[in-house]
């Protein structure tokens, strides 16, 4: 079987590469992190002129065709580098969901748009009881003459501030938890009744708290079917889970690659302390977290078009597991042979650390995906 | 102080007290993975220091740093605190929703507290037979290193078990709630703030006070005699 990449697959990740050795070597990636909107608006022009917003769309959407591998290339280069512009919410989330269960109409208005680098989104689902439960959502959306009132609160929504669109995950019907009488819709970011509260999160990308008070919105806002957005969801869920595991290799390769040239290069004892059989060891083990981690990757993304939904669902949480695990060992190896100087701000592998660590706590952490694996495995 | 560079490098050294105010001392800061400010570079140029400073005799310093790290050893196991952690830990699943309940009901995660639970008494009982053998009149020995690894892997696992209690609201950096300059509300429950910088910041247990892997060679070297 031939899993290497393809011509145009190569000539994306070196585009990629090229990207990220360019504009993102870690004092710049400082810079961007102090902005106050945390990104740079002509990286992202970049990004669209590059055909990156729009190349996991199909033709008839305004996409080049291609699908998940190129978002798991564009995802690794990404955690590479740190990258802070938010694709995941936009493009992969946002996106995924409106070429997915959008009409013809809102497509036109917001995907095409957002292929040209002129629209960002944020998908808010989150609430505060939520944990990692996507049908545990109580902000209600109640029928107002021809449209909806949405009242209630959203949190941890990633790029909120900077979204012209928040795809927001509202109850319609159903019971507190129950997965049918969900419904998404699309709200203008500026709407009346919309607060927010701007923070960072730990790794230097941007979320934000919302709260919702009598948010009226058209019927041509419902994304999809009415009471029916949970199959949308979990999809469009698993699919960010395989594009955050991509990025997470990334982040392991970078972060395995500045630890061993730490032990290469740093003395004590009379030697480099990467000729002590302990640390040769350990950073053996890093290397192979890694290479699981790029299995399990590429396994799940070959899986994420599957037609099944169980299929698809654990492939995402089989490789969200593997990369909670590497991750976490990696991330947490990497501080330890680093000494004292990999607990300081002002080395790069306390960052890459912090961004595993972050996304294992997204969209479940290992031991939900393993219960969730485990479940699903269980029931076959 | 290094007071006698031609010794053998233990038997060369001394300890000064020095006054930060003295000319030529200069402290730049080391800003931690959370943000934080606890630890400085500190240099010293042409630093004048009183002879009456000198802290025990010249170039016996060795003597007094190896007292100083053996009982150091000992207590930064800091079991009081880790039980104190397990507390919390629990304290934070009954709090914790997760489908129409708490964290409390789900056995995953409680297990996973059971275990590190467990871990913390055999640390506690370890801790307190070394301090039987002292009040008995003897001396900490090499083997206490075992107890500062194993404490630092405690308190390390206790801060990650936090961190996922707490979940996706462990991810927004909330630096006025950790360094108390600010009346905000913080974004989600009270625990939540500090849940993700300790978890960064407990790294260090494993690398300060002797690595874990300085800690491994002492016990190897001069308990199993390998």
């Amino acid at each position: 079987m031939d899993l290497s990449l393809s011509d145009e697959q190569k000539q994306l990740q070196e585009a990629a590469e090229r990207f990220v050795r360019d504009k993102y070597a870690f004092d710049a990636r400082r810079k961007i992190a102090a902005t106050e909107r945390g990104f740079l608006p002509e990286n992202w022009a970049q990004f669209a002129e590059l055909g990156w917003l729009g190349m996991a769309f199909s033709e008839e959407d305004g996409g080049y065709g291609g699908g998940p591998i190129e978002t798991m290339i564009v995802m690794e280069q990404f955690g590479k580098g740190l990258v802070l512009e938010p694709f995941l919410p936009t493009v992969v989330l946002g996106g995924g969901m409106i070429a997915r269960a959008g009409t013809a109409d809102q497509k036109a208005a917001l995907l095409a748009p957002m292929i040209e680098g002129k629209k960002q989104f944020a998908f808010a689902w989150l609430e505060r009881q939520s944990r990692y439960n996507l049908a545990d959502v109580s902000l209600k959306a109640t029928k107002e003459g021809n449209g909806w009132s949405l009242s209630g609160h959203k949190g941890v929504v990633y790029n909120a501030a900077s979204a012209d669109e928040i795809i927001v995950l509202a109850r319609t019907g159903g019971s507190a938890r129950e997965p049918k009488g969900l419904t998404l819709f699309v709200v203008d970011a500026k709407a009346k009744g919309l607060s927010r509260r701007d923070y960072p999160t730990q790794d230097a990308l941007r979320a934000s708290e919302l709260t919702f008070d009598k948010v009226s919105v058209g019927a041509d806002a419902v994304l999809g079917k009415v009471d029916d957005a949970f199959p949308v969801v979990e999809e469009a869920v698993d699919r960010a889970i395989v594009a955050l595991c991509a990025e997470a290799t990334g982040c392991m390769d970078a972060i395995n690659a500045a630890t061993l040239e730490y032990i290469k290069t740093r003395k004590q004892f009379g030697v480099p302390i990467g000729k002590f059989q302990g640390l040769q060891h350990r950073m053996v083990d890093c290397f192979t977290n890694a290479q699981e981690a790029r299995s399990m990757t590429l396994m799940a993304t070959l899986k994420i078009d599957d037609k099944d939904p169980t299929v698809r669902a654990k492939a995402a949480s089989g490789a969200k597991v593997q990369i909670g695990k590497s991750g976490k060992f990696c991330g947490q190896s990497a501080v330890q042979m680093h000494g004292g100087m990999g607990v300081t701000d002002e080395m790069a592998v306390s960052h890459y650390f912090k961004r595993l660590t972050m996304i294992d706590l997204m969209f479940g952490n290992q031991q939900h995906h393993l219960t969730r694996y485990s479940n699903l495995a269980m029931a076959a | 102080m290094r007071t006698n560079p031609d010794a053998k490098p233990q038997e060369g050294i001394s300890f000064l007290l020095i006054d930060m105010k003295t000319p030529g001392v200069t402290v730049r800061p080391i800003i931690m993975t959370d943000g934080a400010h606890h630890v400085n570079d500190v240099f010293l140029d042409n630093v004048k220091v009183p002879v009456e400073n000198l802290i025990g005799k010249e170039n016996e310093g060795w003597t007094c740093a190896k007292f100083l790290l053996a009982n150091e050893r000992l207590g930064i196991a800091e079991v009081p605190s880790s039980k104190r952690g397990v507390s919390m830990l629990r304290r934070i699943a009954r709090i914790e929703p997760q489908d129409g309940g708490t964290l409390a009901d789900d056995p995953a995660f409680t297990a996973q507290i059971a275990d590190v639970d467990l871990q913390v008494q055999a640390l506690e009982m370890s801790e307190l037979r070394v301090l039987s053998t002292m009040a008995q009149g003897g001396a900490p020995g090499p083997e206490v290193s075992t107890l500062k690894v194993r404490g630092s892997e405690i308190q390390q696992r206790i801060a990650e078990l936090t961190m996922e209690a707490v979940g996706e609201y462990a991810q927004p950096y909330q630096p006025g709630m950790l360094f108390h300059d600010t009346n905000e509300t913080p974004i989600g429950p009270d625990h939540a703030p500090p849940a993700a910088p300790r978890y960064f910041n407990m790294r260090k247990t494993s690398i300060y006070g002797g690595s874990t892997e300085i800690q491994k060679n002492i016990v190897s070297k001069m308990v199993l005699g390998l």
